[in-house]
């Protein structure tokens, strides 16, 4: 069973690889043989059936896991990022049968593979559920945040398929936007760059640990990276030797005194640094920005239909999440801690989220606000829901941090 | 010959445009038509011609709510005005909800007061976070969601929902209900989606009508005809979403402010029950006794129930509990619920709730101290001191006394100042004064739970020492009160009402005229074009007549 479960997520994952690829090819391929229209209508319709099937399989992840488990998937970091990333498939699914932009896909894809390698990174194994957890409410109101979110990454796609579009359409490589859009793009990379060097790390079996205090309890501190940057007053208990550095570099400044603040510090500039190599060699070898790379996927759409594939997203995400992440979130944070509000970090970045998402809605009543400024918003809403999930989980602890 | 209007859409928002944006004033307020107009409005009731501005023209028209005008943008000079104004303004709005946000993530940079471990909030964000936490005390940002200006913020939305609902509902309900069916072709004409088609002579007009009539129904719209005009809508029930929605958040909000204001509304205490012992519930006429507080954990053996670090892990806490009431009469407690209360399941009488909130195994209940002589190694007599109701003095052997001076339940140093982190006795201290007959003046001396101080009382005569604990395990009870609960979750069932019919139906309405041998086609839709574009190229195919609805290729700008 468990072996089955494992190999329908590696399956899904490789599924939305080839969904990725299928799609890059819909979009790029000359064609000369068939000609252009055909070409893309059969490689768009792989990629789509690739996605689905890639989906189905991380369905039966899912169920499989229920039944091991007893319990809806949605209870660590893994299993939640993991639903996420099967959440934003099926909102790219329902969101193509609608206006059927292949562009879409060859975007979202990528989206869906870097989800999944992320939640990766995070221990597998199924845990017991602690008290707080055990309710049905579970799997209701995760499941419906993972929905709503994935429909607002959909729209997060499409804004930024429009930024590409509006900066390449209309030649304006050296404005604000172009170098922004340049930004977000590095971001993702930083991602990217984040599962590339968890995976190198553990694939080594790297091991470092650091012995210091915290608020004058003596704590052992692990790092499954190499360290940079050491916790603050701390020795060496041991570190494996990598690319001939053995010592940390320099250590955490003195007011950064969490439990693991330091090993989470030195996560980060790892992202940093390989997010910044692997764009500086994409911009060596291809010699081109990044949205300029992308732009020849993305020239021919109309930038009119881009918003509103963006805004429909968002539309059918918002009241989803509504429902999960404050409706669901306050009836069960009722009947487990006797509050339906405590704002706690994690409540209050859903807050924050569904406050960004009603100014989103709001602005858009106005003239002016559609299209570029619009595209913004939603690719900033993401922003804020990527900090809710990266460093709300991992950097400010609350009631909701259980991994 | 036909002419595609709509290409002005990426400019022009998809929807209508709120009038403070952008629109203007104007003094006309009689049509070509002959219909005389209420102050304010910008589209004729009856034929739907602009009646302001550039006449000229040949922008898409501001379709917000028809053109009706509102109180907000003809009332502009008493007081009430100016705050019904401010009120009802969507940018007033936005940057309310915009502050809300940005204080919310500022509130989550620290942990808020409620949750810290320490009763002294002033020293301890300067102790903890340094300099950036005092100044994090300091300008309140600590407790920011319960201060003043979190509540004004609220309010302030609230206020603003109801006026800016009432400021649209009125002229958006007329609108709606009072729809004309024959309307000017120059209002046909400009709207975002619009086509004018010069109609073949072969063709029979009312033939025409009757079968795009047959195929707008089809794909349900509600059809009337007048003359030679159709007007086909569907969806109307999405233009009620916002307002229904507004509804929903403004009882949320009421909800909110009663648990505030009305009092026995809301209550928010906890108890810690030993094993085998019953207490007053706080603020609430009830008794507890926690029969047996029990905690579980996962079978250890089975490698999948460990934690990371191989500690065990909780599977459940649970608390076997009887509550009471006191008869008035004969003043004894009378059983009135019993059963288990756990996490995610707490014992609910009346409004009144109890949840299983916390657990203490081996909990220290009192402590045995004993006073010797140190010069005549005497043995002077050992007292108990129940640590949450210590008595205030001892009498012991030989006319020896002694006296709490000062008491911490949970020591800690905070500075160099001795305090407690909570009222649980976790490591309780003492400041003692020891009063004998041997002794000229009083001794005092400290005792602290797990530490050696042999060095500060060194100049003492008497010592005090622990004989023993005495431990128990206790059950940590909340004990909360919300009677606004069922407001607050009406008024959320009510907004996700108000989410669904504004985002998953959509407001349509298609105009159609045969006029001069030209066949008029102008529609409107609050969200979604293509889908509109589509719907009226399949009904448009039907009758023989393809026409495209589509947008040409645009730019911006
Ligand atoms: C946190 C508070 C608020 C939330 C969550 C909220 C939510 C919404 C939503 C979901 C819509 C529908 C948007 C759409 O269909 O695209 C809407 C529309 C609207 N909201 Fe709010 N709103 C809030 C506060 C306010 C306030 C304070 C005002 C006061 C000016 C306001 C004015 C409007 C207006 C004028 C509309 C458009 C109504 C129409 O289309 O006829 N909202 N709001």
């Amino acid at each position: 069973m468990e072996q089955a479960m494992e190999y329908a997520l590696l399956a899904a994952f490789f599924f939305y690889l080839f969904s990725t690829i299928a799609y890059v090819m819909a979009v790029t391929g000359k064609a000369s043989r068939v000609g252009k229209d055909v070409h893309t209508q059969r490689w768009s319709r792989r990629g789509l059936v690739l996605a689905i099937i890639g989906g189905t399989l991380h369905i039966l992840f899912t169920v499989i896991r229920i039944a091991i488990s007893g319990h809806f998937p949605t209870s660590n970091m893994f299993e939640f990022t993991a639903f996420l990333c099967l959440s934003i498939v099926a909102a790219y699914i329902v969101i193509y049968f609608i206006y059927r932009i292949t562009v879409l896909g060859a975007f979202v894809m990528p989206l869906a593979v870097i989800m999944l390698a992320y939640a990766s990174v995070f221990p597998t194994e199924v845990k017991p559920l602690i008290p707080a957890l055990q309710s049905y409410w579970l799997g209701i109101h995760v499941t419906t945040v993972a929905i709503g979110e994935g429909a607002l990454a959909v729209g997060f796609v499409a804004g930024l398929i429009y930024l590409i579009c509006w900066v390449g359409q209309g030649n304006r490589t050296h404005t604000r936007t172009a170098a922004f859009l340049e930004g977000v793009l590095v971001l993702l990379l930083m991602l990217v760059g984040f599962v590339v060097m968890s995976g190198i790390f553990s694939g080594l079996g790297y091991q470092a640990s650091f012995q210091h205090s915290v608020d004058e309890k003596p704590v052992v501190e692990e790092y499954s990276m190499l360290p940079i940057v050491s916790p603050h007053d701390s020795k060496v208990s041991k570190v494996d030797s990598f690319a001939g550095l053995e010592k940390p570099l320099f250590e955490a400044p003195s007011w950064l005194k969490g439990e693991k603040a330091a090993g989470k510090l030195n996560t980060v500039i790892w992202s940093v640094i390989s997010g910044l190599i692997l764009y500086g060699l994409l911009r060596l070898f291809l010699r081109r920005r990044l949205y300029e790379l992308l732009f020849p996927l993305v020239k021919n759409l109309d930038l009119e239909m881009v918003d509103e594939v963006s805004y429909r997203a968002i539309a059918i995400g918002y009241p989803i999440f509504t429902l999960g992440g404050l409706i669901f979130a306050m009836i069960w944070a009722h009947e487990a801690w006797g509050r339906f509000w405590g704002f706690d970090p994690k409540e209050n970045w859903a807050l924050i989220t569904w406050l960004f998402y009603s100014v989103y809605l709001h602005l858009r009543l106005s003239r002016g606000w559609h299209g570029l400024k619009s595209s913004w918003m939603s690719v900033g809403g993401f922003v804020v829901i990527m900090l809710n999930l990266i460093a709300i989980n991992l950097v400010l602890a609350g009631l909701h941090s259980y991994a | 010959m036909s002419v595609i209007i709509d290409k002005w859409s990426i400019i022009a928002p998809a929807k209508d445009v709120d009038a403070e944006w952008g629109g203007g004033e104007m003094e006309n307020t009689k049509c070509e038509c002959g219909h005389s107009n209420p102050v304010g409005t910008t589209l004729c009731e009856y034929c739907g011609k602009p009646l302001e501005e550039e006449n000229a023209s040949d922008q898409p028209l501001e379709m917000r709510y028809d053109g009706k005008a509102r109180r907000s943008q003809t009332k502009k000079t008493t007081w009430v005005d100016h705050v019904w104004n401010f009120f009802s303004s969507v940018k007033i709005a936005v940057w309310l909800i915009v502050i809300t946000l940005v204080i919310s993530a500022l509130g989550t940079i620290f942990p808020q007061e409620r949750v810290i471990p320490s009763g002294n909030p002033d020293v301890y964000y300067k102790q903890k976070y340094g300099t950036l936490g005092d100044l994090y005390y300091n300008v309140g940002l600590s407790d920011v969601f319960n201060s003043p200006l979190f509540m004004i913020l609220l309010a302030m939305i609230g206020i603003s929902l109801v006026v800016c609902s009432l400021d649209r509902v009125v002229p958006l309900y007329k609108a709606l209900n009072n729809q004309k069916i024959v309307k000017s072709p120059v209002f046909l004409t400009r709207q975002r989606v619009s086509r004018t088609q010069p109609i073949p002579e072969e063709m029979d007009k009312g033939e025409l009508l009757k079968a795009l009539s047959k195929a707008l129904r089809k794909k349900r719209y509600y059809i009337r005809q007048e003359g030679s005009s159709l007007l086909a809508e569907k969806g109307r029930i999405s233009r009620w979403g916002p307002y229904i929605n507004h509804i929903g958040l403004i009882i949320f909000l009421v909800g909110i402010l009663l648990r505030i204001v009305m009092p026995g509304w809301y209550l928010d205490e906890s108890v810690f029950v030993q094993d085998g012992k019953t207490k007053k519930l706080p603020e609430v006429g009830y008794y507890i006794k926690n029969v047996k507080a029990t905690m579980e954990l996962y079978d250890q053996k089975d490698s999948r129930e460990q934690a990371e670090n191989g500690q065990p892990v909780v599977k459940k806490y649970e608390t076997k509990a009887i509550l009471y009431k006191k008869n008035p009469k004969t003043g004894k407690l009378q059983e009135v619920k019993k059963g288990p209360i756990s996490v995610n399941h707490p014992m609910k009488i009346g409004d009144l709730l109890l949840y299983q909130a916390d657990f203490e195994a081996n909990q220290t209940q009192a402590i045995r101290l004993q006073l010797t002589d140190k010069k005549t190694k005497a043995k002077l007599g050992e007292f108990r001191i129940n640590l949450y109701k210590p008595a205030p003095e001892y009498t012991l052997k030989n006319g020896m006394k002694v006296r709490i001076l000062n008491y911490f339940p949970d020591f800690v140093m905070e500075g160099n100042r001795p305090t407690t982190k909570s009222e649980v006795a976790n490591r309780p201290a003492f400041v003692f004064e020891v009063t004998g007959p041997k002794l000229k003046k009083p001794e005092r001396s400290w005792m602290i739970a797990g530490t050696n101080l042999d060095d500060i009382s060194k100049a003492n005569r008497y010592t005090i020492d622990l004989t023993r604990l005495e431990t128990a395990n206790s059950t940590g009870l909340m004990v909360r009160i919300d009677k606004s609960l069922p407001i607050i979750f009406t008024g959320l069932g009510i907004f996700m009402v108000g989410l669904s019919m504004g985002f998953f139906w959509y407001h349509r309405r298609i105009w159609v005229r045969v006029k001069d041998d030209n066949l008029y086609v102008g529609a409107h839709t609050n969200k979604n074009w293509f889908g509109l574009r589509r719907e009226l190229e399949q009904a448009c195919q039907v009758t023989g007549l393809s026409l495209s609805f589509s947008p040409d290729q645009r730019r911006e700008e």
